[in-house]
């Protein structure tokens, strides 16, 4: 007998479940430890809102700093303790706040948040499954990602603070526990909680390939699937190749703390004692780090770009423009991911012909860039545009990514990036084209989807109100650092008012901690929308209040677990037939009539 | 609990197979990781070389055998010979754990020599993939013993023959693994 057998024998006990039948599941079971794609979505979504608002919060505090270096306040004295004695944030402190606000943007926001949100949401969903491959394996990845979370949010409360050598977690501050006041439980903490973090990035991914390869539903061949969903496949084969690589980082690093090894150190002199190690090399953490650290970007920008070239093509009423480009050009991204992470370390003397071909990959990546920013555009251009908050926000998306992306460009040429490296410059750039851009991506997938999550709608006047405050208020914030960074500008000072040189920019970074407040102010106002409509928003009443072509709009208003009642949908067609022969959009599980034209 | 999502197949490889399958890439990215590092420091100064302990040797051959202890294992378990699958389950425990006892010998002999883990980064580097494949076989020694208490358990009437495929798959995975990484341990020198 041959495992066929088997198979048939499961779906067999499978067709004798209901799935459309609420079962009686007692409160654990159903929100708790969930097994159902869409539950374990909204956990991942919540722990992500709620990691932002504390990510966002951090970046407020430093801003105090770096707007008003010469001012009081006292109420910080009365939040943070002796992290702020006199009011006055103190310099461990600050450099725990930009570490930490890097780490959980990065990967509790912009990684798990995101990925964790919408492709477990939508891959089952848009391709006609019942659910994931291995509900098990996805529900523990939720809860490592829970454990993740527990152990980096204690670390804020030990009492030499959390880790605070930067997000990258360089040696020798990483890797020597008397190097500064982070470099000891916090960062120990810092990396338990990071392992935790790849085992359940990679328990995701691996359900996310298989499910996208193993389990649509008849008709649904790999060329009629949403780009969401091949955005959110190349995301996944991106983190399951590359978080294994900072893994072993992680482990070497383990290694060096607390077993003697020299992995990452060699000569070093602390407080005028000579340590023992000899033979590491810090530059070798680098490389393994930035093997993920690069690849992590596109983890964070791919799905967006997924969500974003959905949400626009439904909302101009026309098919995506090149729909075979921009799968080809998601390729592409994500072959040349893996291949460009050393331009990350241009200054850290490469020779200069390795750092030539790093800057020809680099400067490559613009090709399949600005094929996708075309095919956008060119969705839009004569399109019968609807501007829901997810359209707003997937158009700032295309606006972000255009203005972060072009300074890429300077930055990914060594020559410059020998001046612009660690400036301003640098943080304007990755803070639009990533931060900025993959915010307002994931912005526009919740404001597009949460009618399917909650069965109700998040309120629009709000909503405008969130997109206008933030999309102008970004580009407030970023666009002067670009200057700041062109004149030179560190970035990581604490106090730059001690150089004759940066204190010209007083007023410049007064007035972008002062937007910075205001722009975080308006998140909060989403917060409070979000958290309202789910319990009070408005009903939504008919199946597919967007009028969108894809499956997800087929399943009752609130789906239970498995999705559809009765049988799956069959697929017929693509998902953008919007404005084709006379009508506005055909969803993919109508037939294809006789005298109908091919795409 | 993975009944839900079974319509609606053809002869696809079973979801479980191709998790997998893409779980070990992900394995062997790491070592990837670690090997590359391996040869990147190699080139530095003070790396010193290292002789591989005889006991790599045998422990290659018992993990060999484990292969092909296992593979009639899966053979006697598709012809229903329960009472011969047993044993050979139980045989390839038997010899996952000697395994690791002698990869553990190996390591102490190595110390007595003066190879220890912090004296030089090459030995470090030596302790840590080596270390790491080790842990990897663990977890197939802990996937056997839930095995072969599954085989003695009386409430289990079904033969599914996935797990014992899957089993398959991921020990000769860490087999081949331990080769190329004795391979690679020899050839760099």
């Amino acid at each position: 007998m041959s495992s066929a057998v088997s198979l048939q024998q499961a779906s067999h006990t499978g067709h004798d479940v209901d799935h459309g039948h609420e079962h009686h599941q007692s409160f654990i079971s159903k929100y708790i430890f969930s097994q159902d794609h869409k539950t374990i979505a909204k956990q991942f979504l919540i722990t992500g809102i709620i990691w932002a608002i504390i990510g966002g919060l951090f970046s407020v505090l430093f801003r105090l700093q770096l707007g008003f270096p010469d001012t009081t306040f006292p109420f910080l004295e009365d939040l943070l303790g002796h992290w702020a004695k006199g009011g006055k944030i103190s310099p461990e402190f600050y450099y725990a706040l930009v570490t930490m606000h890097g780490t959980i943007l990065v990967f509790f926001v912009l990684t798990a948040g995101l990925s964790g949100t919408f492709a477990n949401f939508l891959i089952p969903l848009q391709i006609g499954a019942r659910d994931m491959a291995s509900p098990l394996l996805n529900m523990l990845s939720y809860w490592f990602f829970f454990l993740a979370s527990v152990i980096m949010m204690s670390s804020l409360f030990t009492q030499t603070g959390p880790a605070s050598g930067g997000w990258t977690i360089y040696p020798p501050l990483s890797a020597l526990g008397d190097a500064s006041m982070g470099s000891k439980i916090g960062m120990d903490l810092w990396l338990m909680a990071m392992a935790m973090f790849i085992i359940s990035s990679l328990l995701g991914g691996l359900n996310y390939i298989t499910t996208i390869l193993n389990m649509r539903t008849k008709g649904m061949s790999m060329t009629r699937l949403p780009l969401t969903i091949w955005a959110l496949f190349f995301t996944a084969v991106l983190g399951v190749l590359s978080f294994p690589v900072l893994f072993s980082g992680v482990i070497l690093l383990l290694f060096d703390r607390h077993l003697g090894t020299s992995f990452f150190l060699s000569d070093i002199v602390v407080a005028g004692k000579i340590l023992p190690n000899e033979g590491g090399s810090a530059i070798l953490f680098q490389h393994l780090f930035w093997f993920l650290g690069h690849p992590e970007v596109y983890i964070i920008i791919l799905p967006t770009m997924g969500i974003a070239s959905e949400v626009m093509s439904i909302n101009a009423r026309k098919p995506i423009f090149g729909y075979m480009a921009m799968v080809a050009s998601l390729f592409a991204i994500c072959i040349l991911a893996f291949l460009v992470w050393a331009h990350h370390m241009f200054v850290t003397g490469m020779n200069p012909f390795v750092g030539s071909v790093f800057v020809l990959l680099t400067l490559l990546i613009a090709v399949p860039s600005a094929i996708k920013v075309f095919n956008w555009l060119t969705t839009l251009w004569r399109g019968n545009i609807r501007f829901t908050p997810g359209m707003l926000f997937s158009i700032g998306f295309v606006s972000m990514f255009i203005s972060g992306g072009l300074t890429g460009i300077f930055l990914g040429n060594s020559a410059l990036d020998i001046h612009l490296h660690d400036t301003y410059f640098n943080i304007a750039h990755f803070h639009i084209v990533m931060g900025v851009a993959g915010m307002f991506g994931m912005f526009a997938g919740i404001y597009h989807w949460f009618p399917k999550m909650f069965g109700r709608y998040l309120n629009n006047t709000l909503a405008y109100i969130h997109f206008w405050v933030t999309m102008v208020g970004a580009y407030f914030i970023f666009w002067p650092m670009y200057y700041e960074g062109l004149a030179g500008m560190p970035r990581r000072y604490y106090d730059y008012a001690n150089w004759e040189s940066f204190k010209m920019f007083g007023g410049l970074n007064e007035f972008i901690s002062v937007v910075a407040i205001i722009v975080f102010a308006t998140q909060l106002l989403f917060v409070v929308n979000f958290f309202y409509s789910i319990w009070k928003g408005r009903k939504v009443t008919t199946l597919n209040p967007w009028n969108a072509n894809t499956l997800e709009w087929t399943t009752p208003i609130k789906p239970g677990h498995g999705n559809w009642v009765g049988e799956i949908p069959e697929v017929h067609r693509w998902p953008y037939d919007y404005s084709k022969d006379g009508q506005d959009f055909i969803p993919q599980d109508v037939p294809v009539g006789e005298n109908e034209t091919r795409h | 609990m993975n009944t839900v999502m079974m319509e609606n197949r053809k002869n696809r490889i079973h979801p479980h197979k191709f998790t997998l399958w893409v779980g070990i890439g992900s394995i062997l990215m790491m070592f990837a990781g670690l090997t590359s590092a391996f040869i990147v420091k190699r080139n530095q100064a003070n790396w010193l070389s290292f002789d591989i302990p005889v006991a790599f040797w045998y422990s290659t051959v018992v993990i060999i055998a484990s292969s092909f202890t296992l593979l009639s294992a899966l053979k006697a378990f598709k012809e229903r010979q329960m009472k011969k699958y047993k044993g050979l389950l139980l045989v390839t425990l038997i010899l996952g754990v000697l395994f690791v006892t002698i990869q553990t010998l190996g390591f102490l002999k190595l110390w007595q020599q003066g190879i220890t883990l912090q004296a030089n980064v090459a030995y470090s580097f030596l302790y840590v993939i080596v270390g790491i494949h080790a842990v990897h076989v663990v977890g197939g020694i802990v996937a056997l013993v839930i095995m072969l208490a599954k085989s003695f358990s009386t409430k289990i009437r079904t033969y599914n023959l996935v797990p014992v495929e899957l089993l398959n798959t991921y020990w000769h995975f860490v087999d081949i693994l331990w080769l190329y990484l004795l391979l690679f341990l020899i050839m760099i020198k």
